[in-house]
């Protein structure tokens, strides 16, 4: 439980962020929460050379009105988001899956920018955004891009930022009054979810999914399904066409598909909204 | 003179909190890895990756390289270094087998996780990196991972052994009648149940840090231990050095569970390089290492068979049973099993008995005693099993216990097996926790979501158990092999300012002994347990001891403070006839005060007496100086806590997901000294045996390698997923100890896993389940519905 030897600096602003990770080369870590970077070192699974700092670029921890949707400062702590007014009212799917993430020492340090980067399957914020069809803005040495959820987790562990970028900013178009749902299970309540299903039906329905494959990722079966007219049952019978859940000490690959059809039909029911309303997503 | 504050009568079963508490929860209190020793050095041990595996090559050479290491060792380089093996106290058996254990692997590997070479650098980080600069080279060999594998004997995992296995123990009194029994038998129950093994997770991972004195050649030893006396003795047995040059302190421990009554190699390794090196070492175990190389508990497979009459009154029980010793037998693995096998016809009046069990090694940790040790096993296996047979007889849970159990007039009973069981009124104990439970509403509720076909059914589970604590009478050890006695002392001083000075050889860490010795020496002085210091867990201090574990502490070592107590009274008591001039019998203490009986105006406080004692200058002739006496008690018998506990569950017939929506224990330890300590112990303890039926499972893979190294992956349950608890108690004190007392620490555990499991079962009954094995995990419960529908 003891980290190799790094690096460490800090970085007070975006700009000087970017510069330290640009000199810091290929193994150079951002740090913002640090939730689930350092446990990665201290079991020495992650060994980077160094890490920089961002836990102190107070311009990142934020949520503002942005007209059609919410900008989200990548380093708002998940305690902040779960207790937003704004989030509360205009996507309160976020504040939900804010609310339940680890235990209350994670929800004051974790941040969701870190959890977004991080791009473990696992976690709730990613599929949130997913369900939300939120995007993403990074800055790197050659500027500002924005990327949307659907196009980011690329892989395992892996994302659509390239080396040297930060993430800055969470987009989350306003989803007031459209329904929605977040369903985990998981054995304790501090834990990752074995499975999660996030919901929102605001004319079309997406439906995320965690822990099911390598990377966050929607149910191009369900969603499919439910876009096509079909019923709850039908769609939560297709909820994994596609998919490749992991298999672990947890919960083997079948019983993940179980859990995840279920999940689906649960969520679907809360969000409300009956098939045949969908639009063309 | 006095500074002795006069205390209110009955201090004895206040409900008084704990004088630890205030330090432990600031922070205040030290424990090993708190503890800044200048100069110490850190070792960090190189383990095991492969369960099972030749040494080919260790090579240092790139650690030693390194700035900041001082030093670092193979197997082969400490072989000569070590004047014994690690030690097995209990060799239940005259022909049990038992492998050569050393501190560092020499040719072989054994498990993952077994130490194959020790770092030795100037910082703990320094350490760990070093460490990691040592290679080892391998040569695989196929493991031993499973109790069957082991007894096939396809791989010898000790060859100069022969065999895997270790030894095969049996008791049957009379064979003829349990045959007998069967073959007369209406109905027989066969139960199979499995003991997973479970990784103690005490929240103070272990450490040592052993500071030599240069000049002096002694050594003192701290470490994270239950037993600093029994420790002190061993590693003087296995070090060469002289047990006059050892002194063992335990300073603030936080939790053993079993874990910690035991000598590990990391302690004698750290004691003879410290003796080596000539300075300071401290070693400090991290979670994930603890998960290897700490011992495991449970681990065994049990088969038991129940003859009953028409009326499913039980005839005979016989039992087989199976057990995992792991590579190794640390201090008293052989025994685990041997605690818990005169206890599997429970609480219920059983004529014919007979039990054997075949222990064996495997490449895994070694198993040792956890929280119960042997007697959570029996409960479960007599509790599954009594479920079963209510369910062949066709009648309620509760009514086929009633049927069964020893009726309170009985006591002291005489059991099958052998043993004599102080005190009982089994029945009063189930009707209060019915009562408690709701057990007929619940039943109702149970029948109309069954009727609805509810996708979350209800199950209610019922546990009567008993066991056998107060470890123990001497010459029953001496008839069971255990090396060592099963006494405990006590030292009692009254000071000269009158205050109180209990001097214990038990070592809590974490069961409030502080709190609870200064309640029973101030009750019988009758003066402020504010006023009774208590010292203990340093061998320099409290000489005599064998420690604690196995709900020793109050039925043994808090017997023996109660004695000792009393002698000191004896002795004041001829200081003050003396000085007031009457006879002894004329005097009575209370209040703190030896009083004439009759003239309340002749009375003189202890504090005076403590004064007239330490300066001596008017004793009665012959009376030597001061007021101090000592105790060392050995149990004429063990004491049998029992109780009935109810789970009341409700399973997501969806998703297999069960809850634990509430939980009645009703506990009988005979008399209490502190009943908050007394529900402390049975909330915690039912947490464990909550943890072993619904949570908690040391996993492997057919290598060996442990897949749950992490607390993220082995699960522990924290409150979020336990219910608010109910407790109640009943009284039966025990006949065996003036202060009628039985022990508590364990009872928990012992009582609530059978009681979870039957309520899982319960709630599946309707769809033809009756049997999950622990943990109950969401998905074995999904396999299970999944089965039975395919059918």
């Amino acid at each position: 439980m003891i980290p190799a030897s790094f690096e460490y600096t800090r970085a007070s602003s975006v700009g000087e962020a970017v510069r330290m990770l640009a000199a810091g080369g290929e193994d150079a870590k951002v740090l913002a929460g640090g939730h689930s970077l350092l446990p990665l070192m201290k079991l020495r699974m992650a060994t980077p050379s160094l890490l920089v700092d961002v836990g102190r670029v107070r311009e990142l921890s934020y949520v503002r009105d942005a007209g059609d949707s919410l900008a989200v400062g990548a380093l708002t702590r998940h305690f902040d988001l779960s207790r937003d007014e704004l989030v509360a009212r205009h996507a309160p799917l976020l504040a939900a899956v804010a609310g339940q993430i680890g235990d209350p020492q994670v929800r004051h340090r974790g941040t969701i920018g870190g959890s977004i980067a991080h791009g473990d399957p696992a976690s709730d914020l990613p599929a949130a955004c997913l369900a939300l069809g939120a995007s993403f803005v990074a800055v790197g040495p050659s500027g500002e891009r924005r990327i949307a959820a659907a196009d980011f987790f690329t892989g395992f562990l892996e994302t659509a930022l390239a080396p040297g970028e930060l993430l800055v900013e969470i987009v989350v178009p306003k989803a007031t009054g459209a329904g929605w749902s977040f369903q985990k299970f998981n054995r304790r309540a501090q834990d990752w979810a074995i499975v999660g299903c996030a919901v929102v039906r605001d004319g079309s329905t997406r439906v995320a999914l965690v822990n099911m494959g390598a990377s966050p990722l929607r149910s191009p079966g369900a969603e499919q399904a439910l876009a096509a007219g079909a019923s709850v049952a039908e769609a939560a019978e297709r909820a994994c066409d596609g998919l490749e859940p992991p298999s672990d000490l947890n919960a083997s690959a079948e019983y993940r598909r179980h859990l995840a059809s279920v999940l689906v039909t649960r969520a679907l029911a809360e969000a409300g909204g009956a098939p045949g309303q969908e639009a063309s997503p | 003179m006095s500074a002795t504050a006069p205390a209110p009568p009955g201090i004895l079963g206040q409900r008084r909190l704990r004088r630890e508490d205030p330090a432990l929860l600031t922070g205040e209190a030290r424990f090993v890895a708190d503890l800044d020793v200048p100069g110490a050095l850190h070792l960090a041990f190189v383990r095991s990756t492969l369960a099972h595996a030749r040494i080919s090559s260790v090579d240092v050479s790139a650690a030693l390289a390194m700035p900041g290491v001082v030093a670092a060792f193979t197997g082969a380089d400490l072989e000569r270094d070590w004047a014994a093996p690690l030690p097995c106290a209990w060799p239940v058996t005259a022909d049990m087998k038992a492998p050569r254990h050393l501190p560092l692997a020499v040719d072989k590997v054994c498990y993952m996780g077994d130490a194959v070479a020790v770092v030795v650098a100037e910082s703990e980080y320094l350490a760990r990196d070093a460490a990691e600069q040592v290679f080892v080279e391998y040569d695989p060999l196929p493991a031993v991972v499973g109790i069957d594998d082991a007894l096939s004997d396809r791989v010898v995992i000790h060859e100069e052994l022969g065999t895997n296995t270790s030894y095969t123990w049996e008791l049957a009194p009379d064979a003829t009648a349990v045959e007998a029994a069967f073959s007369s038998a209406t109905h027989r129950v066969h139960g199979h149940y499995v003991q997973q093994r479970l990784i103690p997770a005490a929240i103070e991972p272990r450490g040592v840090v052993v500071v030599p004195q240069p000049f002096g050649g002694e050594f003192t030893v701290f470490s994270s231990t239950q037993i600093p006396h029994i420790l002190k003795v061993m590693l003087a047995l296995t070090s060469g050095i002289a047990e006059t040059s050892i002194r063992v302190i335990a300073p603030s421990v936080g939790g053993g569970f079993g874990s910690k009554l035991n000598v590990y190699a990391e302690e004698l390794a750290t004691l003879v390089l410290a003796k080596r090196l000539r300075r300071p070492i401290r070693w400090i175990e991290t979670r994930s290492e603890g998960t290897q190389a700490t011992i495991q508990g449970r681990g065994q497979i049990q088969d038991i068979e129940l003859a009953a009459d028409a009326e499913g009154r039980v005839t005979a029980v016989r039992v087989k049973l199976l057990a995992d010793m792991g590579a190794y037998l640390q201090l008293v693995t052989p025994g685990v099993p041997i605690l818990g096998a005169f206890l599997y016809s429970g609480v219920y009046d059983v004529p014919a008995y007979s039990i054997s069990c075949t222990s064996v090694f495997t490449n895994l940790t070694p198993t040792d005693a956890y929280r119960g040790a042997g007697r959570p096993e029996a409960t479960y296996a007599i509790e599954r099993a009594m479920d079963a047979l209510a369910r062949q007889v066709g009648v309620d849970p509760a009514e086929i216990r009633r049927r069964n159990y020893i009726k309170a007039e009985k006591f002291p009973y005489a059991s099958a097996a052998g043993l004599v069981y102080d005190s009982g009124a089994y029945e009063a104990a189930l009707d209060r926790a019915l009562e408690l439970a709701g057990y007929q509403e619940l039943r109702a509720e149970q029948a109309r979501r069954r009727e609805s076909g509810d996708s979350v059914q209800l199950g209610i589970g019922l546990s009567s158990y008993m066991e056998m604590c107060g470890l123990a009478p001497s010459r029953v050890l001496a008839s069971l092999n255990y090396s060592a006695g099963g006494w405990e002392a006590a030292t009692v001083r009254l000071l000269p300012t009158g205050k109180v000075q209990v001097v214990t050889g038990t070592s809590p860490h974490g069961q409030g002994h502080e709190t609870s010795w200064s309640m029973i020496a101030a009750d019988r002085l009758g003066v402020s347990p504010d006023d009774v210091e208590v010292l203990h867990s340093d061998t320099a201090v409290a000489p005599y001891g064998l420690d604690t574990y196995g709900s020793r502490s109050l039925s043994v070592g808090g017997v023996a403070v109660a004695i000792a107590t009393d002698r000191v009274i004896e002795k004041a008591r001829k200081i003050v006839a003396h000085q007031l001039e009457v006879a002894d019998e004329d005097l009575e203490l209370a209040g703190g005060a030896f009083t004439v009986k009759g003239s309340p105006d002749r009375s003189m406080p202890l504090g005076a007496v403590a004064f007239e004692a330490f300066t001596a200058h008017d004793l009665p002739d012959g009376l030597e100086p001061n007021l101090e006496a000592s105790c060392h008690f050995d149990p004429p018998n063990f004491t049998f806590p029992f109780g009935t506990h109810v789970a009341v569950v409700e399973v997501d017939l969806e998703t297999g997901r069960v809850i634990l929506r509430s939980y009645v224990a009703v506990d009988d330890c005979g008399n209490q000294v502190n009943p908050l300590i007394v529900e402390g112990q049975v909330h915690g303890g039912v947490a464990q045996g909550v943890a072993q039926a619904l949570f908690e499972k040391a996993s492997y893979d057919e290598q060996g390698t442990l897949l749950t190294s992490t607390l993220l992956d082995y699960l522990v349950p924290a409150a979020s997923e336990l219910p608010s608890f109910v407790t109640a108690s009943t009284v039966t004190p025990s006949p065996t100890n003036l202060l009628g007392v039985k022990g508590v620490g364990e009872a928990g555990t012992i009582g609530s896993a059978p009681a979870v499991i039957n309520a899982v079962c319960d709630a599946l009954a309707r769809q033809g389940i009756h049997d999950i094995e622990m943990p109950a995990t969401p998905e074995r419960v999904w396999r299970a519905l999944k089965e039975v529908a395919a059918r």
